[in-house]
């Protein structure tokens, strides 16, 4: 979406250049209204992570087979499953898995990819061989098949489940912090620290970090969509958290067997995924949009 | 170009070797005694020495890995543990199904694409454009196995009026070729969302370009100015993306092979998972990522070929 950036009147009051760029940069994001919605959501579903559970009065667990397969209703919303469990109240419970796994998975690529793809960009030479080429081989693996093969290994689990997802975004990040870094060590005042004396950790965190931090802030909200979508598949085929656990992508797989008689059992988990995903997509592309250099004209 | 053939090829092979040796050291990963995993809980001592001694778990890890990659290259990928067969045969008996099945997501996620990307890119900021971009990022941001499954209910179990070939059978896949129809659509959707959504954003990018104004400027036609002139040059990114999706679709077959019990290498992979017959792990995970090294040096060679102002020397 194309972003029409008021010009500073003159006369204005000017404060620093970074602030200035914030402004700008919220400026721009606030006029994106796909991306405030996306926002406001992510937030919400944040909040709902931490305090949902705390607000639902039913047991997430606890079965009440006398209650099974009930459709939706005032009393339950979405329906109860196969152990006469809430399907709400599970949904608002798995709300925090998926923000945890979401996060973390990402963080921890994040912190590995970033890491990588600096020092890369910025030594160059052989160091940077051997680690775009460890990078090629994660990617060599598609889609989902990296995250599965090291689940497979370390067995089922939330905890795993952050694991794999978040080898799995290591090299997305890493190529695009070496891309940037790139651009940025050429720039001449990179020449001129250097000609200061400042060390290479100095240059990298000082100078190199804060000027790759668009593509990644947005690289990091777009694999967040990616991570919950994958962690979800993983679930789904049993090899991520396990059931009675309220992972979405568990209760898809648990309630695939009743699709038939009661298909809201697979319906709202899915749609809960979905609007997730959607959520940190549109967020994401507003961000892109905002701090895109492109666009900016 | 030769040369670059050549030298693309050579870069394949620290990748194959990386990827074979990520994928020998899962075993190394297994927390535990892998062997005694493989044989399961209650097995006893001597059936784990057995599954042991077959693996060749006894000696150094490179010694091991030395043999394996031998064999590899022989076309020996090892025996399933759990029924003793060469996991190669398991594999051939259902690459083909796998393959066919991204093959065929990735033309409907092409074809779809394309069209969708196109439309919005003409009709910029239209509501047809809106509309279809709106949709894509559904498209990207449902769960392809959720999507599956809401076909089936959709379709599958749906109505009485529906063709047979769409219905499920309690047997899963048959040999009718239109029974690919679900799988394919519930596989490719999400690529499509990703072709269109490239397709429109390079479009724009070509149709703001000095020689588009310019052949507008000369009177032609605006199908002309768009078809002839715009698309060529926007698709070449679009090229690479393809590369990546059939990619994806090969691992993302996993899911959608065992939403609708079909018998292919996904499959193959989740089961052996399960039983814990690492060996067709392995296999499997091998094969689908040299498939994937494979598919995106082709996608490199025609991207080359069709983009002669890249020199990628």
């Amino acid at each position: 979406m194309v972003q029409h950036t008021p010009v500073a009147g003159i006369g204005q009051k000017r404060s620093s250049p970074r602030v200035e760029a914030y402004k700008a940069f919220w400026r721009r994001l606030s006029k994106n209204k796909a991306a405030v919605v996306g926002g406001v959501l992510i937030l919400f579903f944040v909040l709902t992570g931490f305090i949902g559970p705390l607000l639902t009065t039913l047991d997430p667990y606890e079965p009440q087979i006398s209650n099974k397969l009930k459709p939706p209703s005032a009393e339950h919303w979405f329906g109860t499953d196969n152990y006469g469990r809430d399907i709400f109240t599970r949904i608002i419970h798995g709300m925090s898995i998926t923000m945890k796994v979401g996060f973390f998975s990402v963080a921890l690529g994040g912190i590995v990819g970033v890491f990588f793809g600096i020092i890369s960009g910025y030594y160059g030479g052989k160091l940077d061989t051997v680690i775009m080429r460890i990078m090629d081989v994660l990617l060599a693996f598609p889609g989902i098949l990296l995250a599965l093969a090291i689940v497979s290994v370390l067995g089922g689990s939330v905890q795993n489940m952050i694991i794999a997802v978040g080898v799995f975004s290591v090299p997305a990040f890493a190529r695009i912090v070496r891309g940037s870094t790139l651009s940025v060590r050429k720039l001449e005042y990179i020449d001129a620290v250097k000609a200061l004396g400042a060390s290479d950790a100095r240059i990298i965190f000082k100078h190199i970090l804060p000027n790759v931090m668009s593509p990644i802030i947005v690289q990091l909200t777009l694999r967040i969509a990616t991570a919950v979508l994958t962690a979800s598949g993983l679930a789904f085929l049993g090899l991520g958290a396990k059931p009675p656990t309220p992972e979405w992508g568990a209760m898809l797989s648990e309630g695939r067997a009743y699709m038939q008689q009661a298909p809201h059992l697979v319906l709202f988990p899915g749609v809960a995924i979905v609007i997730v995903v959607l959520a940190f997509n549109i967020f994401g592309d507003g961000l892109r949009d905002a701090l895109d250099p492109k666009m900016r004209k | 170009m030769t040369k670059f053939v050549i030298r693309r090829l050579l870069q394949t092979i620290p990748v194959l070797l990386g990827v074979s040796i990520l994928v020998f050291s899962l075993m190394y990963l297994i927390p535990g005694d892998p062997a005694q995993i493989m044989a399961g809980e209650g097995a006893s001592p001597q059936t784990v020495e057995q599954i042991r001694e077959k693996l060749g778990l006894n000696e150094p890890a490179p010694v091991q890995y030395l043999k394996y990659m031998k064999n590899v290259v022989q076309g020996d990928l090892g025996n399933s543990v759990r029924s003793n067969r060469p996991v190669m045969d398991e594999i051939k008996a259902r690459f083909w199904t796998t393959v066919q099945l991204s093959f065929y997501a990735t033309i409907l996620a092409v074809f779809l694409g394309l069209i969708a990307g196109i439309i919005s890119a003409v009709r910029h900021y239209t509501w047809s454009d809106i509309s279809i971009m709106i949709v894509a990022l559904f498209g990207l941001s449902m769960p392809n196995f959720w999507f599956g499954l809401m076909l089936i209910q959709w379709f599958a179990i749906g109505p009485d009026w529906l063709p047979d070939f769409l219905k499920m059978r309690a047997s899963g896949w048959g040999d009718d070729w239109r029974q690919l129809i679900l799988p394919v659509i519930t596989l490719g959707t999400g690529g499509a969302a990703i072709i269109a959504r490239m397709t429109r954003a390079s479009m724009l990018e070509v149709i703001g370009q000095d020689y588009i104004r310019t052949a507008r400027a000369k009177g032609m036609g605006e199908r002309v100015v768009v078809y002839r002139h715009a698309l060529k040059n926007a698709l070449i990114p679009v090229i690479t993306v393809v590369g990546l999706e059939f990619g994806g679709f090969l691992g993302g077959a996993v899911l959608t092979e065992s939403i609708f019990a079909i018998n292919g290498m996904g499959r193959l992979t989740i089961d052996a998972i399960r039983t814990r017959d690492f060996p067709i792990v392995q296999g499997t995970v091998l094969i689908i990522s040299f498939l994937f090294v494979f598919v995106n040096l082709l996608v490199d060679i025609s991207y080359r070929l069709l983009n002669k102002r890249i020199d990628l020397n």
